[in-house]
């Protein structure tokens, strides 16, 4: 049984399909309307993420199908006890595909070695989000108009950040993508993922500490948010938290075709005064997000011949 | 100074231990729960070593190779057939490790779900680097 437990489970090949099948569906939304009539969609949230699910049932009900579900453990018979295997085999008896959002690592993919339906992993801790991922890579390809031989530049927190580890895994792929990674120095993006990711690929990357410095090379720049948790003292949080705000001054060192992504929710890493600008664009993302994920469960139901 | 081990007639002899890891092996192995002799020497000299470790099973038992590559890929297996080695065996780093190493990481769905098997995969054999498959933790 085929699901999506990290974004390396799919070929490029793979992605690239379910690009032109998300852009289709952008095209002309009546032509999937009824695709998924009769299918359930289960959304096991066994942690908080409202605009993780409300993506994935906004998907499923726009494909004419319908969901069920729970938003939290406590509503769930993992507050009995139940096992995670259990909890997908007694789902396999009533729905078609699981969207999966898990607190531990690796609980999605236990689902999927348990499960007789497909699984898709919609977030474990901070380990995998593919179809975070998923939305980034329409959002570029949309903007950019191909999903190769461009810089992006990575902004924030690149230690934490699972949505910037997941993206380079996905962009490692792909030819002609030079990465800058801009971060304090605390934040820095982990050896093991300069190793196992950038070098083993030979992606050509670049570290600095400066936004302003990086801004006119990009032709993408993925923002996340510096967390004042992740610091050990309050002195360098403050010297370093405003270096990583994204302010209307900074953008106009930018190229004028630059797309600024974010996974959300921002604090303040960026300006409101940018949603204005046509570079914004982490409200597509977002709209982006919902897009793939129907075009995820038209393929996953599809190769599981349930459609 | 020599030490004299009794030679085994049917059984298995592991050679080339890296000094100090002899004993590792003997708990992974679960040679403690066998009741036939076991020998196990440290620190035997080795021209090539320097200094090597040395299991001696005196039974015909089956010995999982896996977790003797993930601990002494260098080793050599020597299965002894009325006093004399029938075969030798080289043992390389496995692909897969079931319930040998427990993850670490207490971020990972392992640490509260106690029936999970703890699967590890070999993702970089150069530096010998194992990973959980839920997590990705690395061994430690």
């Amino acid at each position: 049984m085929r699901s999506l437990i990290d974004i390396l489970d799919f070929s490029t090949e793979e992605l690239d399909q379910l690009i032109e099948v998300a852009k289709d569906i952008i095209a002309d939304p009546d032509k999937y309307a009824e695709k998924c009539k009769r299918k359930k969609l289960a959304t096991l949230f066994f942690e908080p993420s409202t605009r993780t699910r409300l993506s994935f049932e906004a998907a499923m009900l726009e494909l004419g199908g319908s969901v069920i579900g729970f938003s939290d453990a406590n509503s769930s018979s993992s507050s009995k006890g139940e096992s995670v295997a259990d909890t997908a085999k007694v789902v396999s008896c009533y729905a078609d595909i699981i969207a999966m959002r898990h607190p531990k690592e690796g609980a999605p993919l236990v689902a999927a070695m348990n499960a007789s339906i497909p699984v898709i992993n919609a977030g474990d801790g901070g380990h995998n989000h593919p179809t975070q991922t998923l939305a980034d890579l329409l959002t570029i390809s949309r903007r950019l108009g191909r999903l190769d031989n461009f810089t992006i530049g990575f902004c924030g927190d690149l230690k934490f950040g699972r949505t910037v580890h997941s993206l380079i895994n996905a962009l490692s792929r792909y030819e002609g993508i030079h990465v800058v990674l801009i971060s304090p120095d605390e934040l820095k993006l982990p050896s093991y993922v300069k190793k196992d990711v950038l070098e083993k690929n030979h992606m050509s990357y670049e570290q600095t500490e400066s936004l302003e410095e990086a801004m006119p090379k990009l032709d993408i720049l993925y923002m996340t948010r510096v967390q004042k948790e992740r610091f050990f003292n309050e002195e360098d949080y403050l010297r370093l938290k405003d270096s990583y705000i994204l302010t209307p001054d900074k953008m106009e060192l930018g190229k004028s075709d630059m797309a600024v992504l974010h996974p959300l929710p921002r604090v303040n890493e960026i300006s409101v005064a940018i949603d204005a600008d046509p570079r914004a664009a982490y409200f597509e993302q977002v709209a982006n997000g919902k897009f793939m994920r129907m075009a995820l469960i038209l393929k996953l139901l599809s190769e599981a011949g349930k459609i | 100074m020599t030490m004299k081990i009794d030679e085994i007639k049917n059984g298995i002899v592991i050679d080339h231990i890296p000094a100090g890891r002899g004993m590792t092996l003997y708990e992974l192995l679960g040679l403690d729960s066998l009741d036939c002799p076991v020998a196990l020497i440290k620190n035997a000299p080795s021209a090539k070593m320097g200094k090597k470790d040395i299991i001696k099973i005196d039974a015909d038992i089956p010995v999982s190779f896996d977790i003797v590559g993930y601990v002494a890929p260098s080793v050599t297996i020597n299965l002894i057939k009325e006093g004399s080695i029938c075969e030798k065996k080289k043992v390389n780093l496995p692909e897969t490790l079931t319930n040998v190493i427990k993850c670490r990481n207490p971020r990972c769905i392992t640490t509260t779900e106690q029936e999970l098997s703890h699967i590890f995969k070999l993702t970089d054999r150069e530096n010998g680097v194992y990973r959980c498959i839920y997590c990705e933790a690395a061994a430690k």
